[in-house]
């Protein structure tokens, strides 16, 4: 008797699974037949419009975005590790400090931060950023990576065992001694990961930085896409950049599920 | 020096509301070794860590060779470095090789130069037994070896006195002789030592004195022929009672 339920059962399942896949090749197979292809490769997948962007999406645009990037990651860090120890800090204003920023930058769009940094301070004080686009958005982006990455190096740091710091203090180290020997190399092992995550956030939010105005030196990968699709009436420079993004993006995740996967194993 | 290595007078230590150490007074001269036993909670640990502030006491005053290291102005990271310390964790830092675990301190506090700190990490760590583990990581040790290696590196720092909490309590039965071996080698040498521990062998083969601690105050002290074998409070024999049948 039980077995036969669990028969009919079995033959329930294998019914819904054939009609799932039924659904999904109907799917495919409709949009197959009835998409106009002719009009998606002219737009979308035009290899001429495609060629003409070389070699600027990559000698100017791509090098763009990783020098914002770069720039913008490694004010971000110093910024975070400053403002990490500021909140783990026994010192009650340098906490109140530290979380204040962290909450407004995090609960602001990047986008009015790097607004504020490229022209609000210009208007308000009469005095410009140097660098161009360079300077502004790499401060602005900066300021925001900072914020995020201030958690992530705060969580790092306490998920080092208490007994560290024990260690290091009974052989007489000073709280800065400790920290930088002992307890930051295990925190940044902790968090590489998460870093390498926040790098690719930012990657992508390098794209904001149009709003700064460009010079055709200057143009990061989004922006370039963009006056090539004027240009030309055609989608296609977004597909291009697109798969430039991800050229760049996809070797930093992989990168992350690597080490993940390694810290993992040091785990067990 | 004249002072003992360690004074406490009428240390009393709050966690928030609950009082853990009741007014503690005892002294330490100079090369002796001592126990102090008890049930958990009765504040041997607390005791231990508060002399070398890993716990901050809420009143009385510690003196460490005559100096008061409960005074706001006393240099404790200098004190520190007489006080050698060992943990029931090891706390060897994983990212380190042996050498630079025991390296670091002496090069980071002591100012000491690399070949000096090599030369004493290498000697220290040949009196522990463990020479050819010089280069592994601590996690490539087992519990007993990493114990040893921790003690070692307390040992470098050339301390007038070593401090012991439970250093065999996590540790697998067959590992514990190794790390009580390194110890009884110690106090053979002279060193001054306060240990907290549940090993009772130890405490009457090689502690000049035990002391027994219950509910945040020393019970009772004495030579651990008379404590341990002829105990005089009840709480005292209890606690021994349910030892033996433990073990």
């Amino acid at each position: 008797m039980a077995s036969e339920v669990v028969l009919r059962r079995r033959r329930i399942q294998r019914i819904r699974r054939g009609a799932m896949y039924g659904i999904g090749i109907a799917v495919v197979v409709g949009f197959v037949l009835f998409a106009d292809w002719e009009t998606i490769r002219r737009n979308f997948f035009n290899t001429e419009i495609a060629r003409d962007m070389l070699p600027e999406v990559l000698t100017v645009a791509a090098r763009n975005t990783i020098i914002y990037t770069a720039l913008a990651f490694a004010l971000g860090l110093v910024l975070a590790l400053v403002l990490a120890l500021m909140k783990l800090s026994s010192i009650a204003p340098y906490r109140w400090f530290a979380t204040s920023y962290i909450e407004l930058f995090r609960g602001l769009p990047a986008l009015i931060t790097i607004i504020l940094v490229g022209f609000g301070f210009g208007i308000a004080f009469d005095w410009k950023i140097p660098g161009g686009t360079l300077g502004k958005g790499s401060i602005g982006l900066g300021l925001v990576a900072g914020a995020y990455m201030a958690e992530t190096i705060r969580a790092g740091i306490q998920a080092v065992p208490k007994g560290q710091m024990e260690a290091a203090r009974s052989l007489g180290m000073s709280p800065s001694t400790a920290m930088t020997y002992i307890i930051l190399p295990q925190a940044f092992r902790i968090i590489i990961p998460p870093l390498t995550n926040e790098m690719v956030l930012l990657i992508k939010d390098t794209s904001l930085l149009f709003v700064l105005g460009t010079t055709p030196a200057s143009k990061e990968l989004t922006k370039f896409a963009r006056d090539f699709m004027a240009q030309n009436q055609n989608a296609t420079p977004l597909t291009v950049v697109a798969i430039v993004y991800l050229i760049i993006t996809l070797p930093l995740t992989y990168l992350v599920r690597r080490l993940e996967r390694k810290t993992e194993a040091e785990k067990r | 020096m004249t002072a003992p290595p360690i004074e406490i007078k009428d240390l009393h230590k709050y966690f928030g509301e609950l009082e853990v150490l009741r007014g503690i007074s005892t002294t330490i001269q100079t090369g002796e070794v001592v126990c102090l036993l008890g049930p958990s909670g009765s504040g041997k640990s607390t005791l231990l860590r508060c002399v070398n502030l890993l716990e901050q006491p809420t009143s009385g005053t510690i003196l460490i060779e005559g100096e008061d290291i409960t005074d706001e102005d006393a240099d404790v990271d200098g004190l520190r470095t007489r006080i050698g310390m060992v943990f029931q964790q090891f706390n060897l830092f994983p990212h380190l090789t042996v050498l630079r675990n025991l390296r670091i301190a002496q090069r980071k506090v002591l100012g000491r130069d690399t070949a000096e700190a090599t030369r004493i990490a290498e000697e220290m760590l040949a009196r522990v037994g463990l020479s050819d583990k010089v280069n592994e990581h601590p996690s490539r040790l087992s519990g007993g070896q990493q114990q040893r290696v921790a003690i070692a590196r307390a040992l470098c720092m050339n301390p007038d006195m070593m401090l012991f909490d439970e250093p065999t309590s996590a540790l697998d039965p067959e590992l514990i002789g190794e790390v009580l071996d390194v110890m009884r080698e110690l106090a053979d040498d002279g060193m001054t030592m306060l240990v907290v521990t549940h090993e009772m062998g130890f405490a009457l083969q090689v502690a000049d004195r035990v002391i027994f601690m219950d509910g945040g105050v020393i019970v009772e002290e004495g030579p651990p022929n008379e404590v341990l074998r002829n105990p005089q409070h009840e709480r005292t024999k209890r606690f021994l009672r349910a030892i033996e049948i433990e073990d």
